[in-house]
């Protein structure tokens, strides 16, 4: 076997390992109180860490981020759903692309 | 319509005929929240077929490596050790390290399932990525089977349709289109914390405080040096901890 397919199944295993281990393990309920507002805390908490500061470098240009991260953020706000802040983002980045590039 | 849809499933779900629909109307709504996901992912996915071919990765094998880790970082990082050609030791604890997070994942989504056999929870487990997560822990309600293998059908095809596409051409979307639908992951990560992060103190505390964390990550000298993957998990623990300690939660639900 070719050493790229054998690097691809091992990164196959410890991909999955991490996924797969506590939630066949934990079949129980957590009753901790720490714990649980622990875990209730956790999507929120990497929610904002991988977007902060990713998003202002997931554009061609920091500018162009930061238009759109603002816009994201009012859609955001004004509760627009998932795809409506996401295809409006998009939208308001790609204009700017076309209008400025180059800056 | 969510909600109405939801609590009719609700009334639904003591009536053991009607299984069959609640099954179905559940997977459907999953498979509906994963579109927005998919079409995220493709650009990314169409970055890494593209970085994966151009680095010498055949097209298969490059499509290969979507279908079976299904995850960005630890992808992106594996390629890039294997075209660097690095011993099998080092792209594993590299790939491994970088999915720690998932963990995190895991054991949280452990707490917010219906009870179901092993099985499930290992094909389930599988389709974990920072995005599903994230919408499958905003559920107001215990997540059933149908629902999470509905979120994971979109992405799981998406990423590999994207690989598929970045990897057999080289330039199929124009740059402009490309960098732009770079943002959407990001604005949608939006759309999920800022409305619960404007309704809480403490979400938004924990929110600023995670965001702080992994900005000194990406900027501060000296701690600046740790991967993505580390920054993530630090900032994730500290956070959630010290939103645990200062705002305990009183309400049972999750």
């Amino acid at each position: 076997m070719s050493k790229i397919l054998l690097a691809v199944i091992l990164m196959a295993i410890v991909t999955y390992i991490p996924r797969a281990l506590p939630i066949t393990v934990m079949t129980r309920k957590i009753e901790s109180p720490f714990i649980k507002s622990f875990l209730f805390y956790i999507p929120y908490a990497v929610l904002g860490a991988m977007t902060f500061p990713a998003i202002l470098f997931s554009t061609s240009s920091t500018l162009f981020s930061v238009v759109g991260l603002v816009a994201g953020l009012f859609m955001a706000y004004r509760e627009q759903g998932l795809f409506k802040v996401a295809m409006g983002t998009v939208l308001i980045v790609y204009i700017c692309e076309l209008l400025f590039h180059g800056i | 319509m969510r909600n109405e849809t939801g609590e009719a499933l609700h009334n639904l779900s003591s009536l053991p005929l009607s299984k069959k629909a609640v099954d179905l109307s559940e997977f459907i709504r999953g498979v509906r929240l994963g579109v927005p996901i998919a079409l995220g992912y493709i650009p990314v996915a169409f970055t890494f077929g593209l970085m994966a071919v151009q680095g010498g990765i055949p097209i298969w094998i490059a499509i290969l490596i979507s279908l079976t880790n299904l995850t960005s970082a630890g992808q992106f990082a594996g390629v890039g050790l294997i075209i660097a050609n690095t011993s099998l030791f080092e792209i594993a604890v590299t790939t491994f390290v970088i999915n720690i997070r998932y963990m995190l994942m895991s054991l949280s989504l452990s707490q917010k399932i219906v009870p179901m056999p092993l099985i499930n929870r290992a094909i389930m487990a599988f389709g974990i990525t920072d995005e599903t997560f994230a919408v499958a822990s905003m559920e107001k309600q215990e997540i059933t089977f149908p629902y999470m293998l509905g979120l994971i059908s979109c992405p799981y095809f998406g990423w590999a349709l994207g690989t598929a596409l970045g990897a057999a051409t080289t330039s199929f979307l124009p740059a402009a289109l490309q960098s732009a639908m770079g943002i959407a992951l990001y604005a949608m990560f939006l759309a999920l914390f800022v409305p619960p992060a404007m309704k809480s103190k403490a979400v938004l505390a924990v929110v600023v405080v995670a965001v702080t964390l992994s900005s000194a990550f990406h900027w501060v000298p000296y701690v600046n040096n740790i991967t993505s993957g580390w920054s993530i998990i630090i900032a994730t623990i500290v956070a959630s901890a010290l939103g645990a300690f200062l705002f305990p939660r009183k309400e049972d639900k999750l």
